[in-house]
């Protein structure tokens, strides 16, 4: 089976939407329900939340999204289960996001095999240092067809961005300002321009997704116009109300790519 | 001798303990600190500047005391080490003399903090005033609540106390936000981690500043007795700032026993407990690899503590180290006991201790001597910002 990933890339690079959520969020039993709602909205890959008790990248909303998953009984173990079904409901790419500490204690291996076994495609956690993926997991990720995605900033080195994409197979998420989850992308930013200028001449074997502070129609385009596509996560899951909707989910998709 | 390494490695780890495990959006503000940090820290100008304001400035050395009554209560030979006579009432202010002056050499503008009880907000706000710099601490909501002497006090010094209102409400949740502060102020702002915790380089930067309290042992001791190593060497343990600077110029010392004291809580097996090394296991928190109270799932649990400042769910790399190979001892003293160990040395010696010190104290009543030891206990901080505790607890 090929990295869904990968091929998706392959087939086409420009004005992809992705879209994040916490699983187990709002109820413990959403997480497939909103993967489906994503993908017949037109999400083009998924990034699915494992949440975390001390998720320092995460501005208020992912935070707090997570919080109420843990106390929904949200675990690895629980979304492994979930996921089963995933690939009955779901074909697009999925990706799992989450912190390195319930990935340790899970144990990586049994992680990747597990995420592998359900039809995940890539694995994004922030945490987890380069130099360890490097030596320790590489080899485990690659055993397991998935992509280990990484972050990139405005304040990252071309020289530490070009090692980035050495070790990466699928794309980078290129975070559009360096900060928490949830802030507003400017759209006329002189920095940010620059930013996305250096970006494009780096010429990278592989594609960049920008995420962080992508919340409507025109910070998607501007994302879009300097990379594959763009990221959403807070400004999705703060639509995300105690019972989950389709039509909602749906709107939602729509107001950002139309 | 030892063939165990218990300092820093080139690649920041304490044997297994330790490292970066920080998200990209932290990479260049800790990249810049490790790059520079051992030169700057190194270089002759620092040192004298660091040295004469812990002299003129924090008023060191502090003493190291003969406690000739508590010693006959036990009998022994204690000595106290008095960070509590240190400007600002506590060792923190060590670590924060050292932290500013390393960032002025690096350019930055502005000093985040995080606190829990205050005392490491205090130390940095006192700073930050000494050299016109702007601050702002985060503090949790609840420890906002019980150390309010400590939060007007950072007022009063001009810094900004920001809440921190998820989680337990505690320092652990007052550590994620001002990282997350740092992850939004990248290039002014420069971090004053109050423990030895965090990303690699601060576990071992925090010692190297706190380990002046230990090279002062060893000095003082000599005068006092002719040898500069004691038996013992005890000090209460949180992240472990405290104790990893009464401990480092004695650990390659292995006659030297060193006696880390957690903070049981309630007790240990009652779930309201910070006892890192017995409740918890090896994982990752707040950028380094450690020991940590947390489930199955790697969730951290919220520890509990009487003591704000051992309200902490995980310990210094370095001291997970330490506990791993056996040379130092980890020990659990309960709320109570540790109160009771408060009064006693208040009322032997006339030195009100803070809660947090009064853990160490509480563990020499678990000891047996024969009266020829030598026993130095790290009085971390004073009492004064924990007076409304007592007084609930005493009923005074």
């Amino acid at each position: 089976m090929n990295n869904r990933l990968i091929e998706l890339f392959k087939n086409k690079n420009k004005d992809l939407l992705s879209v994040y959520f916490t699983a187990g969020y709002p109820q413990l039993d959403d997480t497939l329900t909103i993967a489906k709602a994503l993908e017949k909205a037109g999400a083009d890959f998924l990034e699915i939340g494992f949440p975390y008790s001390d998720p320092v990248a995460d501005g208020p909303t992912i935070q707090n999204s997570s919080q109420t998953a843990l106390l929904n009984g949200m675990s690895l173990k629980v979304l492994f289960e979930q996921l089963k079904e995933l690939r009955k409901q779901v074909s697009i790419p999925v990706i799992l996001m989450g912190y390195v500490n319930p990935v340790l204690q899970y144990g990586v291996e049994k992680f990747c095999a597990d995420a592998a076994s359900v039809g995940v495609d890539g694995v994004i956690v922030p945490d987890l240092p380069m130099y360890e993926y490097e030596e320790l997991y590489k080899d485990v990720f690659e055993k397991y067809n998935l992509s280990n995605i990484f972050l990139i900033t405005p304040q990252s080195s071309d020289e530490r961005i070009r090692k980035i994409d050495h070790l990466t197979e699928g794309f980078i998420y290129a975070l559009s300002s360096s900060s928490t989850t949830g802030k507003q992308l400017a759209l006329e930013d002189a920095q940010t321009d620059a930013y996305f200028k250096r970006l494009k001449e780096l010429k990278l074997k592989n594609p960049l997704m920008i995420g962080f502070g992508i919340n409507d129609k025109h910070s998607f385009q501007k994302a879009c116009s300097a990379a594959s596509g763009a990221i959403i996560g807070s400004a999705f899951v703060k639509t995300l109300d105690k019972v989950v909707n389709a039509t909602q989910i749906d709107s939602f998709i729509a107001s950002i790519k139309q | 001798m030892s063939t165990i390494n218990y300092y820093v490695d080139e690649r920041g780890y304490f044997g297994d303990f330790g490292g970066a495990y920080i998200p990209e959006m932290l990479y260049p503000n800790v990249e810049e600190l490790r790059q520079n940090y051992l030169s700057i820290i190194n270089s002759a100008d620092f040192q004298q500047e660091f040295k004469s304001l812990l002299k003129d400035y924090v008023g060191r050395e502090t003493p190291l005391f003969h406690a000739k009554r508590l010693s006959a209560r036990y009998g022994t030979t204690i000595y106290l080490k008095r960070e509590d006579l240190n400007h600002t009432g506590a060792h923190k202010v060590n670590n924060t003399i050292g932290q500013i002056l390393l960032a002025e050499k690096l350019g930055k503008k502005r000093i985040i903090a995080e606190t829990g009880a205050g005392q490491h907000g205090v130390a940095t706000a006192t700073v930050c005033a000494l050299r016109g710099l702007e601050c702002v601490v985060y503090m949790g909501e609840v420890d906002i609540k019980r150390q309010a002497p400590n939060v007007a006090r950072m007022k009063m010094l001009g810094a900004t106390v920001k809440a921190a209102t998820s989680g337990s409400k505690t320092l652990k949740d007052a550590t994620n936000e001002a990282m997350r502060d740092w992850i939004n102020n990248p290039v002014d702002t420069h971090y004053i981690i109050g423990s030895v915790v965090g990303p690699h380089p601060y576990p071992d930067m925090v010692a190297r500043f706190q380990s002046v309290i230990s090279a002062e042992i060893k000095t003082q001791l000599k005068e006092k007795t002719g040898t500069e190593l004691p038996d013992y060497v005890l000090a209460c343990v949180g992240g472990g700032s405290n104790a990893m600077g009464t401990f480092y110029h004695f650990l390659n010392d292995e006659s030297v026993q060193l006696i880390a004291v957690e903070a049981a809580g309630l007790g240990v097996n009652t779930g309201k407990s910070a006892a890192t090394t017995i409740l918890g296991k090896e994982g990752v928190l707040h950028g380094s690899r450690s020991i940590l109270m947390q489930t199955e799932d790697g969730q951290v649990i919220e520890p509990h503590s009487i003591s704000a400042g051992l309200d902490y769910p995980g310990i210094g790399p370095q001291h997970a180290h330490l506990f791993k190979t056996g040379r130092s001892k980890y020990v659990a003293i309960t709320d109570d006991e540790a109160m009771q160990a408060a009064r006693l040395l208040t009322q032997l010696e006339g030195i009100i201790p803070a809660i947090e010190s009064s853990h160490a104290l509480a563990y020499l009543e678990k000891m047996k001597f024969n009266g020829n030891e030598k026993v130095v206990v790290c009085l971390s901080g004073r009492g004064d910002k924990d007076l409304q505790t007592y007084m609930d607890y005493f009923n005074l």
